[in-house]
């Protein structure tokens, strides 16, 4: 049966227009499902991935309060996975099914995540620049037109600032130790300042996507907009701090009212995109190694859900008190 | 969207994230420096209490969580899914929590145990001691610095874990010392919940399909020959706390139980020797821990004067 769509799209473009939400009951254009899928799921996925670069100073981590703070940090993480996965199973993808698009390969994930974590001031300048730029992106998402995925964004956010504040305390705490604590922050800050600018995409120009975000309300600014307002933001931050950033062009533009900055290595940026950053292997597979290790596990909570389900049905039909939970011959059942 | 539009929008108080970063903010979780974990409490040694005994006693259990948070922190972002990855989270950051009050508790009763650094070193006592002594001064049970293994051996090791600290710190309620007792007051809650959730899993994994009951009965093999080190009293524990032996029974009861709903039986193992009686609580260790320490210890080692 042929469905007159106009009438679907007119509601979808008035609800866009007036800057509501579209819920997941709603009609929406297919082209906007895949996009927000395409989206929503780079967005779990970074946060899953997010947790290794991090996770790997845990087990270092030089005190027991920064311990708990880490671990708390990237457990975090995996909670604002679940979220993200949760909006995107309301537009009919599983977990399950973009966990195996992940580890394929067939989707990506924020390649800040692909450089490596060298030192714990790493850790501070992830928390300070990485989450920086993450939450720049993702505040203005908190009025994205599709509500599951605007509703999660606004609880992400408000524990990423957490976060942001957690790492730039760790760093200010370390500037004020030793000489070698001091060399080991402007050593990190160097290291992530251009993957950090790197973050919110390639230059205007080169962004295919942009334009038809922006008109459906799944975007709100352009890259290069985001990058600049985090360049103006960051500035004073590394001022108090007592750190540089490696730029030389990076200066007061007061005719704009803004910092000019230098341009970054877009080549070093495609060829990360492209899965040939320092980490992308190592970050996929371990995430696969995870997931191919577990299964096991899985498995076995669904069919012990499934036998416990039947063992409870078979107790109704019977009307009789709930069966010992081995099996007839006393043993325990296996497959 | 007019450009108007956006720039209206982009001036909303939450879309700048820096806001508030420099000012004087609210608190955060785990404070923003460090502070003594036991400020405030009373701390004054209880009359009849030997105070080097009861900081041995606090460093034991507090060397027990230490060591095994270490362990379950190994986890993060390796578990079967990501409900089980915040579990076992959560598990290690409780555990983490016991640990600094406990080692902070030794410090304050037993100054003389706490490692000394350079003249001026601004590194807390609870850090000199869980980053600035070697294994064999960890007092912490075998049991805790295992090898993870997989999840099934997660699970058998957290069941036998959770149930026989929840016993000692369900006893320890009611210590003598104050500080002892609010610590334990506190555990009793976590533990009963890490309990809670290796019991059901334990189940989960005998019920569920023949791989995860043979990986179960397997982990069953590593883990149960360390259980009698667990209820071997000594002198210190019975002195001054919880002597281990009167827990072996209730230990029984709760794992027989899970045993039982599982549909599993316990291996018919002997306990684990010592080397020359010793074990873990008279730092006798695997030689597992050394190498757990090692990498624990690397940054706080190469930093003695550093500020975290």
């Amino acid at each position: 049966m042929q469905v007159d769509q106009a009438p679907l799209e007119e509601a979808f473009e008035a609800t866009i227009a007036a800057n509501d939400r579209i819920e997941p009951r709603d009609w929406m254009p297919e082209h906007y499902r895949q996009t927000l899928i395409r989206q929503v799921a780079q967005h779990a996925h970074s946060e899953i991935i997010g947790m290794q670069p991090e996770g790997n100073w845990i087990t270092r981590a030089p005190s027991l309060r920064r311990k708990a703070v880490l671990l708390a940090k990237v457990q975090d993480e995996a909670g604002h996975g679940l979220y993200l996965y949760s909006a995107t199973e309301t537009l009919g993808v599983s977990r399950d099914e973009l966990t195996r698009r992940l580890i394929s390969g067939k989707q990506k994930y924020s390649s800040i995540f692909n450089y490596p974590t060298l030192t714990y001031a790493d850790v501070g300048t992830i928390g300070w620049l990485v989450d920086g730029a993450a939450i720049c992106n993702q505040v203005p998402l908190c009025r994205t037109s599709y509500g599951p995925y605007g509703r999660a964004m606004i609880r992400i956010c408000k524990e990423e600032s957490f976060h942001q504040r957690q790492g730039y305390e760790l760093l200010m705490t370390m500037m004020r130790g030793t000489d070698e604590q001091r060399a080991m922050v402007q050593e990190s800050v160097d290291r992530f300042w251009w993957p950090a600018l790197m973050m919110f995409g390639p230059p205007d120009g080169d962004s295919p996507n942009t334009a038809q975000s922006m008109a459906w309300g799944i975007k709100r600014h352009t890259n290069d907009e985001l990058r600049q307002r985090f360049v103006d933001m960051s500035m004073p931050q590394a001022e108090a701090l007592g750190v540089t950033f490696p730029d030389p062009e990076l200066k007061w533009n007061e005719e704009r009212g803004s910092y000019d900055y230098g341009e970054p290595d877009w080549e070093e940026f495609w060829h990360v995109v492209k899965g040939n950053g320092p980490c992308n292997t190592q970050r996929v597979a371990h995430r696969k190694a995870a997931y191919d290790d577990g299964a096991w596990v899985r498995e076995a909570a669904s069919a012990a859900a499934a036998r416990n389900e039947a063992e409870a049905s078979q107790a109704r039909v019977e009307q009789a008190p709930r069966p010992s939970l081995r099996g007839s011959d006393g043993r325990v059942e296996t497959r | 969207m007019s450009d108007a539009h956006i720039t209206q929008d982009t001036e909303g108080e939450h879309d700048n994230a820096y806001a508030g970063l420099l000012g004087n903010d609210a608190h955060w979780a785990f404070g923003t420096d460090f502070e003594d974990p036991l400020a405030g409490v009373d701390t004054t040694i209880p009359d009849g209490v030997d105070a080097s005994e009861l900081a041995q006693y606090c460093l034991m259990l507090g060397d027990d969580a230490l060591v095994y948070a270490q362990r379950l922190s190994e986890w993060t972002s390796r578990a079967p899914d990501l409900e089980e990855d915040i579990a076992i989270a959560n598990i290690a950051l409780d555990l983490v929590g016991q640990a600094r009050l406990l080692l902070a508790r030794a410090a304050a009763a037993d100054p003389a145990l706490v490692p000394s650094l350079p003249e001026g070193s601004p590194v807390p006592d609870e850090d000199r001691l869980a980053y600035f002594r070697d294994a064999g001064a960890f007092r912490n049970v075998r049991l805790a610095e295992q090898p993870n293994g997989d999840f099934a051996e997660l699970i058998a090791r957290l069941l036998v874990m959770s149930t026989w600290r929840l016993a000692i710190f369900q006893r320890l309620v009611d210590h003598q010392d104050a500080v002892v007792a609010a610590i334990a007051a506190k555990g009793v809650k976590e533990l009963a919940y890490h309990r809670d959730f290796a019991g059901r899993w334990f189940v989960t994994l005998a019920r569920g399909t023949g791989e995860s009951h043979r990986r179960l009965t397997d982990a069953m093999r590593t883990v149960w020959p360390l259980i009698p080190e667990l209820t071997a009293s000594t002198e210190t524990e019975s002195r001054v706390g919880v002597d281990p032996a009167t827990l072996a029974d209730e230990i029984g009861v709760v794992l027989d139980q899970v045993l039982a709903v599982a549909g599993i039986t316990a291996p018919e193992t002997p306990g684990l020797a010592g080397v020359r009686g010793r074990t873990g609580r008279h730092g006798m260790h695997s030689e597992a821990l050394s190498r757990l320490l090692a990498e624990m210890q690397v940054v706080a080692r190469a930093h003695p004067m550093g500020r975290w």
